[in-house]
Order: C-alpha cells, then sequence, then structure tokens
C-alpha cells in the first residue's frame, strides 16, 4: 500500500479500520509502561511527589503544539497542494489540539498552585499558550460556521498559517522575559539539565501521549469523512425528490 | 365575508406609490394584480398584510373573526420563504403552524399538529423530507415548503406575492389546485402577478399608469 | 401561549445550531478578560483589585455583540414579516426572543466566571458576587439590547451602531453591577443598595425593553 493511497478517503477508510485497532493497544500499552515509570520516578528534593504533574504537563504542552504544526502543515496541504484529505486532517485535529492546550492549562494551574501559590500568573509562557488555546477555539468556531465544511477549509487554512506565528512565541517566552514559568530544560542548547530518572520516564510518557493523538486523530479523521459521506447522501436524497 | 380596500394610498421613500386604488373581494373569489415592476404589487400586498402604514384609504375584512385584526386573518407568501436552514423541514412547519395557528395543538391527531402537519406535507409532496435539514432543498422545494406554511395554519386570506416564481410546472399545477381548494373552501386570494393564476374566475385590477 | 413557547424554542434551538454555537459569545469573554492584563500588566495584585470591573466589561461587551442577528436574521429570511403578523402581541414575541438570547447567551457567560476569575486571581467570595450581579443584571443587558436590536435591523445598519447606541443605556446596569460586587468583596459599603437597584434596573428592563423593541419593529419596518 502506497503512501499515496492514503490520498484516497475510502482507502484512508479502509487504512484506519485495519490500524486503529492496534494503535489503541499500543497507546494503551504506552500508558501502562508511562505512568508506572512515573510512578517509580524520586520526588523532587524541593516539590516533592507534586513534580509528578510534569509528566502530564509537559507532554500535553508539547502536543498541544505540535497539533498546530500539524494542522498548520494540513493548511498547506489545502492551499499549496490540494490534497484531498487535507481538510478532514485539520478539521479533525483543532478539537484534540484544544482539549490537549487545556489539559496543560489545567494541570499547569494545578501545579502552580501548591508550588507557587496561585493557580495563574499573566506571564509570557502562561499568556501565550492561552493565546493558542483561543486560537484553537477560534478555528473550531470557523470550522462551524459554513455549513459545508469544504468551503471553510481555505479561510480556516489561512488563519491557522497566521496563527502558527504563536508557537515560536510560545516556545522562547521563557528565554525572551522574565517569567515565572521555569526556564527550558529539556530542549536546549547543552543537553537538557533534568535528571535522567526524571527523564526518563517524560519520554515514555511523551511517547504514550503521541500514540494517544496519532489514535485519536485517525478516529476522528474517520469520523469526518463518514460525517461528510452522511450528508452527501442527505443532498442525493433531497434531489431525488424533486418531482 | 368580503375584503374590501377604498381610495388607499401609499407612500414609501417620499414616493407616491399608490393612489386612489379600491377593490373588492367576496369569500370563494381571487384577485389578481397586474402591472409593470413597481407598479405597487407587492406595496398593495404588504399593505393589506399590515406591513406597512396606510397614507389614505381603508382596509376592511367584514365577516371575519371579530377579536381579530386583519393581519392576524391573512397569510403572506411573499419573496422570501421566511425558513430556517438550520431546522430540519417539520421544524420550520412545527414552528409556524405554532406561532401563526395558535390553536392547541393536541386536538389534531398524533400529537401536536401531527395530522395538519403531515396532510401540509404531503399537499406539497415534501413529506418525504420531512426530517431533512431545510439546508438542502433546493429553492423550488423551500417555495413549496413556504407554501405549506399557509395549509398547516388555516387563515381565511391569503396574499401571494409572484406565486408561481421559482415552481416548476408540476409545482404550480399543485399550487392551482390548492389554490382552487381554499377558494371553494370559503377563503379569498389576492395574488399579484405578470402571468394568469390558472383559476377559472379572477378578477383584475390593474396598477400603474394604464 | 403556544406562540410564544415556539419561538422561544426555535431561538434556542437556533442558537444552538448556528454559526459558532452559543459558545461563542463565551469565548470573547475569555478575549476580553485575556486582553485586559496584557494592557494593564500582569500585576497580579492590581488585577485582583479590578477584577469585578474586567469580569463585568467582558460579560457587558459579549451579551451585546451577539445582539445584532437577533433581529437580523429573521429579517433577511423573511420571518420578520411573519412574526409581526402573528397571533401574539409583538411585545410578547419580542420579549420572548430576548429570553432565548440570555438562556443561550448570557447565562453561558455567568457559568463561565468561576474559570475567568480564577485567573484574575479572585478568590471565591469574590467569584460568588459577580456571579450573582452578573446572573441579575445579564438579563437587563440584553433586553436593553433589544431596543437597539431593533433599531438595527430598521436602519439596516450593523456594525458598530447598536453597541453605540445601547451602552449608554446599560450603563447604571454597569455601575450598580460592579458596586454591589465590590460591596461584598471590600465592604463596609451596604451591598443591598446597589444589589436592589440593580434589581430593579433589571425588572424594568423586561418591560421597556420588549415595548421599545416593538413598537420599534412595527413602526419603523418598511
Amino acid at each position: 500500500m502506497a503512501l499515496i493511497d492514503l490520498a484516497n478517503p475510502t482507502r484512508f477508510l479502509v487504512l484506519a479500520e485495519r490500524v486503529l485497532p492496534w494503535l489503541m493497544a499500543a497507546t494503551l500499552f504506552a500508558f501502562a509502561i508511562g505512568l508506572t515509570q512515573s510512578a517509580l520516578a524520586p520526588d523532587d528534593y524541593q516539590q516533592g511527589a507534586t513534580v509528578k504533574i510534569m509528566f502530564l504537563h509537559v507532554p500535553s504542552a508539547w502536543l498541544g503544539m505540535f497539533c498546530w504544526g500539524l494542522m498548520s502543515v494540513a493548511a498547506l496541504g489545502t492551499l499549496v497542494w490540494r490534497h484531498p484529505l487535507a481538510d478532514v486532517a485539520a478539521k479533525a485535529a483543532a478539537p484534540i489540539g484544544a482539549a490537549f492546550t487545556f489539559l496543560c492549562l489545567f494541570t499547569g494551574a494545578m501545579w502552580g498552585r501548591p508550588m507557587w501559590g496561585t493557580y495563574w500568573v499573566w506571564d509570557a509562557r502562561l499568556t501565550s499558550e492561552l493565546i493558542l488555546l483561543i486560537m484553537y477555539f477560534g478555528v473550531i468556531a470557523l470550522w462551524r460556521t459554513v455549513e459545508n465544511p469544504s468551503d471553510a477549509a481555505r479561510v480556516v487554512a489561512i488563519v491557522t498559517l497566521v496563527g502558527a506565528i504563536d508557537l515560536p512565541i510560545i516556545k522562547f517566552s521563557v528565554d525572551w522575559w522574565n517569567t515565572l514559568h521555569q526556564p527550558e530544560s529539556v530542549f536546549r542548547m547543552g543537553g537538557p539539565t533534568i535528571d535522567k530518572s526524571l527523564l526518563v520516564p517524560l519520554f515514555a510518557m511523551v511517547i504514550a501521549f503521541t500514540l494517544l493523538f496519532v489514535t485519536l486523530h485517525i478516529a476522528a479523521m474517520r469520523n469526518e469523512i463518514l460525517r461528510r459521506r452522511v450528508r452527501g447522501m442527505l443532498m442525493l436524497q433531497a434531489r431525488g425528490q424533486e418531482a | 365575508m368580503r375584503l374590501v380596500g377604498r381610495d388607499i394610498g401609499c407612500t414609501r421613500g417620499g414616493r407616491e406609490v399608490l393612489a386612489g386604488v379600491s377593490f373588492s373581494v367576496v369569500a370563494g373569489e381571487a384577485l389578481a394584480v397586474t402591472g409593470r415592476n413597481g407598479a405597487g404589487k407587492t406595496t398593495l400586498l404588504r399593505l393589506i398584510a399590515g406591513l406597512l402604514e396606510l397614507a389614505a384609504g381603508q382596509l376592511e375584512l367584514t365577516g371575519g373573526a371579530a377579536d381579530a385584526t386583519l393581519a392576524e386573518q391573512v397569510h403572506y407568501l411573499g419573496h422570501r420563504d421566511g425558513l430556517k436552514s438550520a431546522l430540519s423541514v417539520r421544524e420550520n412547519l412545527e414552528f409556524w403552524y405554532a406561532f401563526l395557528g395558535g390553536r392547541d395543538a393536541s386536538a389534531a391527531s398524533g400529537g401536536p399538529g401531527g395530522g395538519i402537519l403531515q396532510t401540509a406535507l404531503e399537499h406539497v409532496g415534501l413529506a418525504a423530507l420531512a426530517a431533512l435539514p431545510a439546508a438542502y432543498l433546493s429553492a423550488g422545494q423551500r417555495r413549496r415548503l413556504a407554501i405549506a406554511r399557509l395549509l398547516a395554519a388555516p387563515r381565511p386570506v391569503w396574499l401571494l406575492d409572484e406565486p408561481t416564481a421559482a415552481l416548476d410546472a408540476a409545482s404550480q399545477k399543485r399550487l392551482t389546485e390548492l389554490m382552487r381548494n381554499h377558494l371553494a373552501g370559503g377563503g379569498i386570494i389576492v395574488a399579484a402577478t405578470h402571468g394568469p393564476l390558472g383559476l377559472d374566475r379572477a378578477a383584475e385590477l390593474r396598477l400603474g399608469a394604464a | 401561549m403556544m406562540a410564544l413557547r415556539a419561538i422561544l424554542l426555535r431561538d434556542m434551538r437556533l442558537a444552538v445550531r448556528v454559526g459558532g454555537g452559543a459558545l461563542i459569545g463565551v469565548l470573547f469573554f475569555l478575549v476580553v478578560v485575556t486582553l485586559i492584563p496584557l494592557a494593564v500588566g500582569p500585576n497580579l495584585v492590581l488585577l485582583k483589585r479590578i477584577g469585578p470591573a474586567i469580569l463585568w466589561l467582558g460579560a457587558l461587551l459579549a451579551s451585546l455583540l451577539a445582539l445584532d442577528r437577533l433581529f437580523a436574521a429573521d429579517h433577511e429570511d423573511g420571518s420578520l414579516d411573519l412574526i409581526l403578523m402573528g397571533s401574539a402581541p409583538l411585545e410578547l414575541t419580542v420579549a420572548a426572543k430576548g429570553l432565548a438570547h440570555w438562556i443561550t447567551t448570557g447565562l453561558p457567560l455567568v457559568v463561565a466566571v468561576p474559570v475567568l476569575g480564577l485567573l484574575l486571581d479572585l478568590d471565591p467570595l469574590a467569584i460568588g458576587a459577580v456571579a450573582l450581579t452578573l446572573l441579575v443584571g445579564t438579563p437587563a443587558i440584553t433586553f436593553i439590547g433589544l431596543i437597539g436590536a431593533a433599531i438595527a435591523v430598521v436602519l439596516r445598519r450593523g456594525g458598530l451602531l447598536l453597541p453605540v447606541l445601547v451602552l449608554p443605556l446599560t450603563v447604571p446596569v454597569l455601575i450598580f453591577g460592579v458596586s454591589a460586587a465590590e460591596a461584598v468583596i471590600v465592604g463596609p459599603a451596604s451591598f443591598a443598595t446597589p444589589f436592589t437597584i440593580l434589581c430593579a434596573l433589571t425588572l424594568a428592563s423586561l418591560v421597556i425593553g420588549p415595548a421599545a423593541a416593538a413598537a420599534t419593529l412595527r413602526h419603523g419596518l418598511d
């Protein structure tokens, strides 16, 4: 099965049906490993067990941003390459990305309250992440505004690409501004500064979250294709009653 | 029952659109309002519907319900259909039935308005599409749904503004049939039209300079 | 009355199904609450102090901006003509539309207050005070807004005309709403006084709003 087959909705549905059970199993397995690793990881000498919120918070942050990146690629697919499934991919991804971003903000607030005494501060990283969440909601609303999703696709694609500017802002915000949020500790020049005993569970959870995202995304794409088919059938039914 | 207009005048946007128009229609009769575009056909219909104010003259429905205004005893089928795309065919009709009929629905069989609505949809040939969102209907089908509104909530006077526009031949025949039934039941029809209505007897009121 | 119940349910159904759904108002509320700290600065002490005012302003703007489609949508598809020919009094019909708007737009704003209050570092008492005053005040905003919505459709002008007309009329509601909320938080000023005035304003708007809007629609449409 060549990669080009993914461009055909029907073949995509067939592929999705075959692949989804494996993906779901892999996701569950990865979470089992990741959660066990997180539970076994040592407590931080300053933060105690609370530090383990990091194992939920960091992966959701990364996936929230990764999802917008995926949507941006899909946007290019719609505008430049005219790929038939590009807008399906974009539409299916938006709610998932919003959920991960919300989870990031929520776990961050839960972490912040005992650690720094507040659920929220208006510092650069948190604010830019909140703006990302607002942009996700905006895009979801935009998809719903037009009755025919294909018509909305190009407008959403443009908005998505413009919004992608927020991603580097989020990433570098902790370096550019003085913030309460801690500075970069994993992806930075000079290597990570987190101890390996915490780094391993973190990456295990990242893999688990990524598998979760892929599973959810493929399922959502399948649902969207089916939804459009139903719509097409309803329109045929209406035409059939012209007389 | 008689719908009478005496010396009707109407000004819109500073321009006198109608002046000295008089007519009289009894129950069972139809009045075709003709004239070139801009002669005031739509204005006259909207005046009777109560959507515009009379500058001069009187309008009266004698023999109608004593406690209802003229507007409440009139159906207006204008250029727009009054349909919501997000609602289904049936939901649209149910709304107008409840809003314009104002009578307790549970009297009809099959629950609120069940009998009347089903019949109305059948008369316009949309019964099979009852659950379909109105967004998927063609222009002709939307027009037919608008006509179903007239059947769902009975009112004695029908004001039709170019009713045959957007309808194909089969639907036009169906509409003529419905108009005949309405007249036979003692109703009144005032229709603005460019062409013939297809009714056996229809008086004509010509508007605009002769 | 069957007719009023029908239009109430129809408008609520449409609010949920059409466009961004009823939650677009909440999203706008979130945007406003985000913008103000970005402009004013991240000083949490200051934000906590002006929090009730920020929330009231956000709710006010979010409530109003959704109103301009209230009559315009019906006007465009011809439903408004038919509504004017209904058997129910136009004032009650307009009030039913206002009620539908408040339930689908205003009430979600009140529900969003706890979450947004956390962003402004408000404590539970403050959040409760703001939520209560908004619960009483948002109907007033909606019903006063009916007048502007009617004018906007009669004059066929949308855009900023509606907010410009209506916002001055909502100033008393804003003032008494915020001061009632502040009275709970800061004390010792009386809570009962501004709160009862707020209630009175809302009750008055429930009558004046629909009456004025109906009169506008009746005489202004052509």
